[in-house]
């Protein structure tokens, strides 16, 4: 087991380097110079260069990828072109708005994908089936800032229940503290701002959570659906089991398995949906922030947040596998052949 | 891994024609003609047993018409899609404007009909790259092994790191606007996604006695990947790419949506949406058709890569 886990660790630093050099590649390689966007059209030559020059970006490109490698592996992600604040700085200030959406959001999608999941498999070809099979197809298939337009235009717009954007009323917003909203209202026991926040967070978390819940609900179903017709569960049955402890006992631990994982990789793929979530519900994440940034080229931050994401990727990736060689040792040996 | 094995034994499943498979038995011999003649039929009637991917297909073939027909013959659209007329701007859908008009006046079912080209051909091309690439370094990665797959995989993880679409709207960044470049960003962040698959299966695959047969009598290494291989790892592959389409036309949605995606005023279903944000609440309708355009193409490519998936996958054709 030990060896298993050292072994990932070191490959996720290999990929991790490896997410170091596609970031630059295609940040400082393939993409044009950033000076007449930052500097505006009607920028002289000299002023161009002087700039390139104060940005490090006229030293060979092998240097280049060292100061940035060697700035990140110390916390230094440059500094934006824009507003000359640190990178980290930019970053740090809006990660907690993302990753409260985020978490919010994998909640919903893992608490109503598993539920449809094993309510579909147990009851195959029913109802119930039929809808959740029908949701999670729609599901796949709907762009997630199209779903989060529908739903202001049907509860902000239409039924004035939710608010259309933002994270919380201005007025009532926490001071200090984790920077997680939900989190900070509640340790203060100031209820209204608590309530306001979950107001604000309610669409944006359920947009992003359609897709995961889609994929935790399928992958749920059909892995529910396998080990209904195991050999154990069968025994279990014939044995006289009640239903329910079968399904319960014998059957949801295993199916269990492979939807961890599932669940664990989606919440990566989240932090990808979140530039769009943001955007439409104009979240003040990173998200909005990076695409914001995109647009004007403001490359250290666009290097720095898809290199974080990289590393909150892949971080999730190696847990998620350990947790799954410790529950289910065959795996361990299968990886190390492959 | 039963049910991969199922699939993996009738390559012809798919229609592939026998004949362009020199490994197979010569096509003079009848009963290899039958037999395959028969696993078609058995893969034709087990989709067509599948009405939701049969409506999928018709849906698919009429979305491709509507593409084509436009292209060819603009004449045929009710309104110019490009003209502008700003003292029409933000008509409701009515029978002259079934889906009203945008803030410049142009009409949006037109310009939903002419956006059909843009994605149905972003997803082709984008899927098609991917394919290429993918299978590719999948087969060479899962055939040769060793520290060409180890190198040639983790390459693959590294790119897998970043979620698709981030990684889709950094290329975009550094490449600029235009069709063009949506197909390469959107094409190369879906390469890992095909070379694992056909790296597993080729794993699994390469044991069996047929190559070994086949490298005993001396092919080499490129054609027994080409002639025995990969022929019976593509009914995976044809159903991951009819499933790799409407992502490729989600991820072409969602850059046209931030603005990096098509050079204005071509008409994008995406980008048709990122412009209507300002008018949510007054013209709802800029933002609701188009958004339906994309959620109706995408479901198609979906139901009919499950229906196919069924097709060449007895056991999930049971479920």
């Amino acid at each position: 087991m030990a060896k298993y886990v050292v072994k990932r660790i070191l490959q996720s630093i290999l990929v991790l380097l490896g997410v170091s050099i596609i970031v630059f590649l295609i940040m400082r390689v393939f993409s044009s110079d950033p000076a007449p966007v930052v500097l505006g059209e009607h920028a002289t030559t000299e002023a161009m260069e002087a700039w390139r020059e104060s940005n490090g970006l006229n030293d060979p490109i092998i240097v280049q990828y060292f100061n940035f490698l060697g700035g990140a592996l110390t916390g230094d992600l440059g500094t934006s072109y824009y507003t000359h604040t640190a990178v980290t700085q930019e970053i740090m200030s809006r990660f907690p708005a993302t990753i409260e959406l985020a978490l919010v959001a994998i909640i919903i999608a893992a608490v109503l994908g598993v539920v449809l999941g094993v309510v579909s498999a147990v009851h195959k070809g029913s109802f119930v089936d039929g809808f959740s099979m029908i949701l999670a197809l729609v599901g796949v298939s709907m762009p997630i800032f199209w779903l989060g337009i529908l739903l202001i235009i049907l509860f902000a717009g239409v039924l004035h229940v939710l608010p259309s954007g933002g994270r919380i009323d201005p007025l009532l917003q926490p001071v200090g503290g984790t920077g997680f909203y939900l989190l900070d209202t509640l340790l203060s026991g100031d209820f209204e701002a608590f309530g306001n926040a979950l107001q604000h967070i309610i669409l944006p978390a359920v947009a992003l959570s359609m897709y995961s819940m889609a994929i935790i609900t399928r992958m749920t179903r059909s892995s529910m659906l396998d080990t209904l017709n195991e050999d154990y569960v069968r025994t279990a049955r014939a044995k006289g089991l009640p239903e329910g402890r079968v399904t319960k006992h014998h059957a949801l631990r295993n199916a269990m398995l492979p939807v961890t994982t599932v669940i664990g990789l989606q919440l990566g793929s989240l932090l990808g949906g979140a530039m769009l979530t943001e955007t439409v519900f104009a979240w003040p994440g990173i998200g909005k922030y990076t695409v914001e940034c995109i647009l004007k080229s403001d490359f250290p931050v666009v290097q720095g947040v898809v290199l974080l994401i990289g590393v909150i990727f892949v971080i999730i990736n190696l847990v998620v596998d350990i947790i799954y060689a410790y529950l289910d040792p065959r795996i361990k040996y299968s990886k190390e052949e492959g | 891994m039963a049910a991969d094995s199922i699939a993996m034994q009738s390559p012809q499943d798919l229609g592939e024609d026998p004949q362009t498979d020199p490994s197979q038995t010569p096509p003079e011999v009848a009963p290899a003609d039958e037999k395959a003649d028969s696993l078609w039929r058995d893969f034709w009637y087990a989709f067509r047993g599948n009405k939701m991917a049969v409506v999928s297909l018709v849906l698919i073939g009429v979305l491709v018409v509507v593409a084509i027909v436009t292209a060819l013959f603009p004449s045929v659209l009710p309104y110019d899609p490009y003209q502008q007329d700003l003292s029409a701007s933000f008509q409701e859908p009515s029978l002259a404007h079934l889906c009203g008009t945008d803030q410049q006046g142009r009409d949006i079912f037109s310009r939903i009909l002419v956006g059909t080209q843009v994605s149905l051909t972003v997803g082709l091309l984008a899927v098609s790259i991917s394919l290429v690439v993918g299978v590719t370094l999948g087969a060479i990665a899962g055939y040769k092994g060793g520290v060409v797959d180890t190198i040639i995989m983790r390459c693959m993880d590294m790119m897998l790191a970043i979620p698709s679409i981030l990684l889709a709207i950094a290329f975009m960044a550094a490449l600029g606007k235009g069709i063009d470049k949506a197909v390469v960003a959107i094409g190369l962040v879906s390469i890992p996604e095909y070379a694992r698959i056909v790296r597993s299966q080729i794993l699994s695959v390469k044991e069996n006695d047929y190559v070994a047969a086949a490298r005993v009598i001396g092919d080499s290494d490129a054609a027994i990947i080409f002639r025995h291989v990969l022929p019976n790892v593509l009914p995976s592959i044809i159903v991951r790419a009819t499933l790799g389409i409407s992502g490729a036309i989600l991820d072409c949605a969602a850059l046209g949506f931030l603005g990096l995606g098509v050079q204005p005023p071509q008409a994008e279903w995406g980008d048709m949406l990122g412009r209507g944000r300002n008018f949510i609440f007054s013209a709802p309708y800029t933002m609701i058709f188009p958004g339906l355009a994309i959620t109706i193409t995408v479901l198609a490519f979906n139901l009919l890569g499950d229906g196919l998936r069924d097709a060449v996958d007895p056991k999930s054709r049971r479920r």
